[in-house]
């Protein structure tokens, strides 16, 4: 086994890759124009070796940096003494490869006066003005070429619209929620890494709620209404023919005259041939993503860029095409252009409700277009693998054992892979959606993978281990102590329709077999240790928290979201911030290799190679340097550690 | 999805017949299928429940005297139209079917009778069909709610030579009585070597399968 994947290199494939990064890269700018796919393909993807983790990252040795200070300008002592990521840059001089600060408060309230002028009176399309800024501080980065650029925020989210507010706390009373990281507040608890903000707390704890049901007279609905409009983020998608199709809150009733309203200003725009693609209103964003026969869109107070919430479409979008395939979908529509679609897709309002909780939770997977795995030994990797490739029956296209949404182990042709949007919609049907949870017994469940091929079906076999009594019929989904982050299925996926007791038996033969080999008791204890703290994996580190993205593996790893991020809404805040720093990192024209901020409550880090992508996050004090040495020796870490955080290769036919 | 080798007779259960029949149920959406099956595999309901999603595939035994176990492999299916083209591979080789309505929802009647024709056309010549009308627990309280009168049911039922009942998951009413009454109405005693399993201990019949089929035969299983 090991032989046959001793190219050991690509794995989660490079097409795969390729259209994850050609996504990102699509960042920003470039938003009046249509995006398509193909285009994305082949456009100045950056050329990421599809190598191995391993192999090191062309860094110059750090620590000679660190000896010879005089080869630095004098400013930049005791800044982000970050390893320069490519040879080029070495070759520089000293100035280029300043790291410098991004964010300043300074920045941040003088963005909110310029949005305040710009905006203040109409929803104009706020990536006007961000060009603007944008261009003005492409200034700075070109100083530093792309070894490590300045980069400021530019604001997701408008400001209010009151002028009234332009003489009081700008940033307290224009931030919208997704900005409240970001924010100078006073009283800060101890430890925590962002401001109070009841506010937000008071939103985001009602956000997951049902609205209430308009009584029959009416005479609720003002009050419904209310609560609609409260929530942080809504999805709507609706037909070509402007019929809805799912709202993540509200019923008919309630959203009719807002699908008419946004149904109006996509065939305004349609209709003087042009597409209208967001637009912000009352501090709100609005995306909207044609695709097809259908019109998606994002309303968000979580100020999430553009281009993510784009991305979050698309898996709504991939969703409705892994129940019907495309061409079924069209056809419908060919057929019948005032089609309701919402017959055909009956019983998956959940799967999208699930995922919309999903982003609006905040989801790193989504964020970073990659999956996380159940870190293990590569031996034990191995022998998983091994047991995977002998106990595969003839029809298997792919076989997965998977972990609380944590992949284990993977076993798939050599030809093709696993696209982490697929697996996404998977892990969302078995883990987030209650559907296959509530049933019990073993599942057989056709569904397309769009980026595996979105014309047809495949047939996946569920079945959910007991891992106490892994050897015993299962009649039920068993219920683990620890809640879907314990849970562990196997799943086996077939083109073939009648292939149910061909894979139930291979699941059979499958669990045996990693039961007398042991794999099993080291599945069940790596799924109790969960993820690491981050102390755990670095001791004495001052991050707090770390996104690490491998680009080759498509893959990331992250710590535990305890201690400092264990509550919903802290979780989400850090998501957002994740998101701020995702968008900084691949917004255009300049395309920072590092990124640094700081705030009243914390100080983060956005660095970004062909190799990997890094966020991470800091109590505010942290000094650059040792927020720097932090992520240095992360970065170590993940070379040490890669063959067990990530599957590489996985087990191929 | 042809029949599968069933378990062979219990070890130290002398005199008793061990059978193994394959169930399927079929019905319109949200009528309730999903929710007879956990009620009667692990006496479980829920108020809310999700939308199946393909198909779920749970086993359950019962005891239908002090000698006689019968084995049940049940095929809960999704409802909705798009699973439609899924469903004989469903009920192909099964021996039982339970087609389920909802007593307040008369078009799901039709949906069942529906149903009713295709196994009658496609399925199992000697297939077992029970109708179950669901949700009796919402007729209790509030009888305005019956939007099919038990009567006519009945006499269709009857008609078409099905098993029939009124059944509540939520109170369980009449579940564990539909399920027995299927599994005595199965022709334990002469049933095919691939359903019908006796311990072969018993002296003097040898009910063991003749042979063990495989995958894929895909035939008829009388």
């Amino acid at each position: 086994m090991a032989g046959e994947d001793g190219d050991g290199a690509v794995h989660q494939p490079l097409d795969a890759k390729q259209k994850d990064e050609s996504v990102i890269n699509n960042n920003g700018d470039n938003d009046v124009k249509v995006l398509k796919n193909d285009e994305e393909k082949d456009s100045g993807v950056p050329s990421a070796p599809a190598s191995r983790e391993g192999t090191p990252p062309p860094l110059p040795p750090r620590r000679k940096l660190l000896e010879t200070p005089d080869r630095r300008p004098p400013t930049s002592s005791g800044a982000l003494t970050l390893p320069r990521s490519t040879p080029r840059s070495a070759a520089r001089p000293p100035l280029q490869s300043k790291a410098t600060t991004a964010l300043s408060l300074a920045d941040i309230h003088s963005h909110a006066h310029v949005n305040e002028g710009s905006y203040s009176n109409s929803p104009a399309s706020r990536q006007l003005s961000l060009g603007g800024l944008r261009t003005a501080h492409s200034g700075h980065g070109s100083d530093g070429d792309e070894t490590a650029s300045v980069i400021s925020y530019a604001p997701t989210m408008e400001a209010g619209t009151d002028v009234e507010s332009m003489l009081g706390d700008v940033l307290r009373d224009r931030s919208t929620p997704g900005w409240v990281p970001f924010s100078p507040r006073k009283g800060v608890e101890e430890g925590s890494l962002f401001p109070d903000d009841p506010d937000f707390e008071e939103a985001f704890e009602h956000e997951f709620d049902e609205l209430d049901d308009i009584t029959s007279d009416g005479l609720d609905q003002d009050a419904v209404v209310v609560q609609w409009k409260a929530k942080l983020k809504h999805f709507m998608i609706l037909s070509f023919a402007g019929k809805p199709i799912h709202s993540r809150h509200g019923n008919d009733q309630l959203i009719t005259s807002s699908i008419g309203v946004v149904q109006t200003l996509i065939s305004f725009y349609q209709g003087a041939s042009e597409e209208l693609r967001g637009f912000t209103a009352g501090g709100v964003r609005f995306v909207v993503m044609s695709r097809g026969s259908l019109n998606l869109i994002a309303i968000s107070k979580l100020g999430e860029s553009d281009q993510q919430l784009r991305t979050q479409l698309d898996s709504l979008y991939q969703q409705i095409l892994s129940t019907l395939t495309l061409p079924v979908m069209e056809r419908m529509f060919k057929n019948r252009a005032s089609t309701d679609l919402r017959r055909p897709l009956q019983g998956t309002e959940t799967l999208l409700s699930a995922l919309a909780d999903g982003f609006t939770r905040g989801s790193p997977s989504t964020l970073l277009s990659a999956l996380e795995c159940l870190k293990m030994r590569k031996t034990h990797r191995n022998v998983i693998n091994n047991t995977l490739l002998k106990t595969r029956s003839e029809n298997l296209l792919y076989g997965l054992i998977v972990a609380g949404g944590r992949l284990v182990s993977v076993v798939r042709p050599r030809k093709h892979s696993l696209h982490p949007g697929d697996l996404q919609l998977i892990f969302n049907m078995l883990f987030e959606a209650g559907s296959v949870k509530a049933g019990g017994g073993e599942n057989w469940i056709p569904l397309c993978l769009p980026n595996f091929n979105n014309t047809g079906y495949l047939y996946m076999y569920v079945s959910f281990l007991n891992l106490d009594k892994p050897l015993e019929d299962i009649t039920e989904r068993p219920q683990s102590s620890g809640g879907t982050e314990e849970e562990v299925a196997i799943l086996l996926i077939s083109t073939e329709k009648e292939g149910f007791f061909e894979l139930r038996q291979m699941r059979d033969d499958l669990v045996k077999q990693l039961g007398k080999n042991g794999s099993l008791e080291i599945i069940k204890q790596a799924v109790r240790r969960g993820r690491p703290a981050c102390t755990d994996i670095i001791p004495g580190t001052v991050l707090r928290h770390f996104l690490y993205k491998s680009r080759g593996n498509v893959q990331f790893i992250m710590p535990s979201f305890e201690p400092a991020f264990s509550d919903p809404v802290a979780r989400r805040r850090l998501i957002t911030l994740y998101m701020h720093l995702h968008t900084a990192l691949h917004s255009r024209p300049v395309h920072p290799k590092i990124h640094h901020s700081t705030s009243t409550t914390h100080t983060s880090l956005a660095w970004s190679t062909p190799v990997f992508e890094l966020y991470a996050v800091a109590p505010a004090n942290t000094q650059r340097a040792a927020l720097a040495q932090a992520a240095n020796r992360l970065i170590q870490y993940v070379r040490r550690e890669e063959e067990r955080v990530f599957i590489i290769g996985g087990a191929v036919f | 999805m042809a029949a599968r080798n069933p378990q062979g007779g219990r070890p130290g259960a002398s005199n008793s017949r061990f059978a193994q029949f394959k169930l399927v149920l079929l019905g319109e959406s949200a009528v309730g299928k999903s929710s007879l099956v956990l009620r009667f595999v692990k006496d479980q309901f829920d108020d809310y429940r999700e939308s199946t999603i393909g198909a779920a595939f749970l086993t359950q035994t019962i005891a239908l005297d002090e000698s006689t176990t019968v084995k049940f492999e049940i095929w809960d299916t999704a409802g909705q139209e798009r699973y439609k083209s899924l469903a004989p591979m469903y009920y192909r080789n099964a021996n039982c079917a339970v087609v389920v309505y909802d007593i307040t929802q008369a078009s799901s009647l039709d949906k069942a009778k529906a149903w009713v024709k295709e196994l009658q056309r496609q399925a199992n010549e000697n297939i077992i069909i029970a109708l179950a009308g669901n949700k009796l627990d919402l007729v209790t309280d509030s009888p305005d709610k019956r939007a099919i009168p038990t009567a006519d049911a009945e006499q269709y039922a009857k008609d078409s030579g099905l098993l029939f009942f009124e059944t509540s998951a939520k109170t369980s009413e009449n579940v564990k009585e539909l399920f027995t009454a299927i599994a005595k109405k199965l022709p334990l005693d002469q049933a095919g070597p691939r359903s019908m399993r006796a311990s072969a201990t018993r002296p003097g019949v040898d009910l063991r399968p003749e042979a063990h089929s495989t995958q894929g035969a895909g035939g008829c299983n009388c």
